[in-house]
């Protein structure tokens, strides 16, 4: 029974797990006021004989200091929280020279797309693998999410990324990892009977290394 | 505009005399109408709740046989394994019952029916006719619904909110007439919920009592009021919608298919434009009948009614233009993102107005511990915890790491479960008495609201932690996913508590079945309430009032310095008050 979010791996994730945090004290605190006050008020004021309830209608006060305090607070969220999204999701958020692969879903799998020999995504030297993304570690990255029969949504829990991939659309998703490693990817979009087993995962790589690896899959290729 | 009320039928109905089936079947009487509403949504309830329970098994105990999982066929479950495509259809049509055929109905079709002619002293609906086609019609389409189960391919499998293109074509869901008794079954719902709309709005506007001006409505009728509005503006989008994707599917259109020019997203902000509004329906009656049992309960008006009226009104306004925040991952615009955040950040105020108002209500007050209060108290904790998580989902940035996670299924039972439900079992203990006459026993009821409550924390309150280990909602199976393993006893425990909080409902269903014959006796008022509908008969009879009601005053004077009891009816004249201007004027 955890309130803290799992490790992350991406440069935005810290800004996100953030406002997270923020609401949570914030929630948390109004939480925590509103519940130990209906216990106060249950306990103080239950029914005793003798007794008669006072007879208030009402305060204007009261009910100008709680809608402003509330109104406030979530002004104050949605300004914070407004700032984040567009560094993560705005319309040009994605960094220049982020390296560019496609992401085609499929009922139930995801065919990524690489840059062949002439740098170009789209062209006929691109070459598929299937549910594997290998990608560099400190290095932008932006995904052309395409798909191909219905909904799915590109869900990578650890780098805080999450993205719908809509029939007739091309959505860029972008982020760099931070951390060397293997990661999950997770179809989070009901997408039919094979939806839990849309899986694929996310090799991040040293920039020699990936390198390497790219350079064999060329080769490979080549073959 | 001046109030007036029809004097209708006013003498002939008490006295002729009619056959048991225009009585109690074919019936036109809000009351009978209202007690149908309410066997029928219990039925579908318990459907609903068992679909709950084998998703439930199939999460907690994946490598154990569903216990009586033999006697479903082979085409859902062999052996007692839930097969992958069932999970799909017990997770569509769990939601899509519970919204339309347990929640909705609850609330709108029982209280609807049953308090407005009485709260507002009318002898019946405006159009009594139209609400018993209204009625059967609902009922009809719950078989429709329900008979997915029973053609090949199985139910509707696309889950509730059936997001096209998965929705719009058997082959992606592997569901062929299922997905269409869907379609058809929510269209024709619609045409029900409609016709129940237009019902209590003429009603509520034509036919309130001398004297029962606009601020003097109890709070539950001003939420159904507001709520039948909401519900004949949002209706019909879905149903058009609906009648769209059925000629996808059926007739080769293609609204919602991007091979052939249509747009999926089309759907999604169809079905939310409906959908948030939606949300509201199922929230605000049960707001106005908490607020009714809590002045009651703490034997004190309720605390700034005013502001209580506005918030209703503002929550229902803003309803209406935050339907985007279902939509922030789906790749809209996310500029257009911004202003559905902001738009739904702001709705969190008039929600805080109407759970600080309740705090106002029983703060100073007298409060007797009924039944009806401790699902009401339980009803504003409840709300306050659904409220509050739903400011993470409110922030776009957070929402990339909860959309599509149990965090959503935690708040919105939160909301549904935790609001609406404990309201509705409020609500119920409330009204039984003028409903049959009986009053639920006490004990039983206590039980109920003890076990429920508890068992109610432990399966949804946990699911806010599966949500931040990023578990995935709809999932058939989260052993698939490494990351989701450590969260595998949580899952269980989670179904267990969902098993227990299963069976804290049958002290309900016993109390309910057993109060209608053995209950105690319950006498015109025995919540000492100031309500019209206390002033007459329990169970209430035909045509209600033996003569029109004339209202004095609001209906929540209790403890009030002008009289020695601690309530005041709204019928009672004191030598103070005057006589309402339509009532002289009708003399």
């Amino acid at each position: 029974m955890s309130w803290i979010l799992p490790p992350s791996a991406s440069t935005f994730a810290s800004d996100i797990d953030f406002l997270y945090y923020v609401i949570l004290w914030i929630t948390g605190i109004a939480f925590v006021i509103v519940e130990v006050g209906l216990v106060v008020f249950i306990v103080k004021y239950r029914a005793r004989p003798g007794r008669k309830a006072e007879y208030i209608q009402g305060s204007t006060k009261a009910e100008v200091i709680w809608t402003a305090i509330p109104a406030v607070t979530v002004v104050v969220i949605g300004l914070m929280s407004g700032g984040v999204w567009n560094d993560v999701k705005g319309r040009n958020s994605v960094p220049a020279g982020a390296i560019p692969y496609g992401v085609h879903a499929q009922q139930f799998e995801w065919q990524i797309s690489y840059r062949g020999p002439d740098g170009q995504l789209g062209t006929g030297d691109d070459f598929t693998v299937r549910n594997q993304l290998h990608i560099p570690v400190n290095q932008p990255v932006v995904m052309r999410l395409t798909a191909e029969d219905v909904i799915h949504s590109l869900f990578i829990p650890a780098f805080r990324v999450k993205q719908d991939a809509m029939p007739g659309m091309t959505i860029d998703v972008w982020f760099e990892a931070t951390q060397v490693g293997e990661f999950e990817i997770a179809c989070a979009e009901l997408c039919g009977i094979g939806h839990t087993t849309m899986g694929a995962t996310v090799t991040v790589h040293t920039a020699d290394d990936y390198q390497r690896w790219l350079a064999d899959r060329v080769a490979a290729a080549d073959r | 505009m001046a109030t007036t009320a029809l004097p209708l039928e006013k003498t002939t109905h008490a006295t002729h005399e009619m056959s048991f089936v225009r009585k109690y079947i074919f019936s036109t009487d809000h009351k009978i109408i209202g007690i149908q509403f309410l066997l029928m949504s219990f039925v579908f309830l318990l459907f609903g709740g068992l679909m709950a329970m084998m998703m439930r098994w199939q999460l907690g105990f994946p490598d154990q046989p569903l216990p009586a999982g033999q006697l479903l066929p082979e085409t859902m479950a062999p052996g007692g394994f839930l097969l992958p495509e069932f999970y799909n259809s017990l997770v569509t049509m769990h939601g899509t019952i519970m919204v339309f055929f347990a929640i909705m109905p609850l609330l709108v079709g029982v209280f609807g029916n049953f308090l407005i002619p009485l709260k507002i002293g009318a002898p019946d609906m405006a159009f009594p006719r139209l609400n018993m086609a209204s009625f059967w019609i609902a009922l009809t389409a719950g078989i429709l619904i329900m008979a997915g189960f029973f053609v090949e391919g199985g139910a509707a499998g696309a889950g509730w909110t059936s997001y096209a293109p998965l929705s719009a074509s058997p082959e992606w869901t592997g569901v062929v007439g299922g997905q269409q008794l869907w379609l058809v079954s929510l269209a024709v719902v619609g045409l029900a919920s409609i016709l129940g709309a237009t019902n209590y709005i003429t009603t509520v506007v034509n036919l309130r009592a001398p004297g029962m001006t606009w601020f003097r409505l109890p709070l539950s009728i001003w939420a159904l009021f507001v709520t039948a509005i909401l519900v004949l503006l949002a209706i019909p989008i879905l149903s058009g919608a609906a009648i769209m994707l059925f000629f996808d599917q059926t007739i080769g259109t293609h609204f919602f298919d991007p091979t052939d020019g249509g747009q999926p997203l089309m759907w999604q902000h169809l079905f939310w434009y409906f959908g948030h509004p939606e949300v509201y329906i199922l929230i605000l009656p049960a707001m106005g009948f908490v607020s009714d049992i809590i002045a009651n309960a703490s034997r004190k008006p309720v605390f700034g009614y005013h502001s209580m009226v506005y918030a209703l009104i503002s929550i229902a306004f803003l309803g209406w233009i935050v339907w985007g925040h279902h939509m922030f991952m789906s790749g809209m615009n996310p500029t257009l993102g911004m202003a559905f955040m902001m738009s739904t950040m702001i709705i969190a105020v008039p929600s805080a107005i109407k759970v600080f108002n309740w705090m106002g209500t029983m703060w100073r007050g007298n409060i007797m511990f009924h039944v009806p209060m401790l699902h009401s108290v339980a009803f504003v904790s409840m709300f306050v915890i659904g409220g509050l998580s739903g400011v993470f989902m409110a922030s776009p940035p957070v929402d990339i790491y909860f959309h599509d996670t149990y965090f959503i299924v935690a708040h919105l039972h939160y909301v549904l479960f935790g609001g609406s439900l404990f309201a509705i079992f409020g609500a119920v203990t409330f009204w039984y008495p003028k409903m049959f006459g009986k009053l639920m026993n006490p004990l039983l009821g206590k039980i109920h609201f003890w076990l429920t409550f508890v068992f109610y924390n432990l399966t949804f309150f946990p699911m806010h932690n599966l949500g931040v280990g990023g578990h995935m909602r709809r999932i058939y199976d989260p052993s698939q996913y490494e990351f989701l393993q450590p969260l595998a006893p949580l899952n269980t425990f989670i179904t267990v508590s969902a098993l227990l909080l299963f069976a804290a409902q049958i002290p309900f269903a016993v109390n309910f079945i057993m109060s209608w014959f053995n209950g105690e006796e319950a006498g015109e008022n025995p919540w000492n309430d100031n309500g019209l509908e206390w002033i007459v008969p329990s169970p209430a009879p035909h045509g209600n009032f033996a003569e029109v009601p004339i209202v004095y005053r609001g209906p929540y004077e209790f403890s009030s310095p002008l009289v020695e009891e601690d309530f005041l009816p709204q019928t009672r004249k004191l030598d103070s008050d005057t006589e309402p201007a339509a009532a002289s004027a009708a003399e």
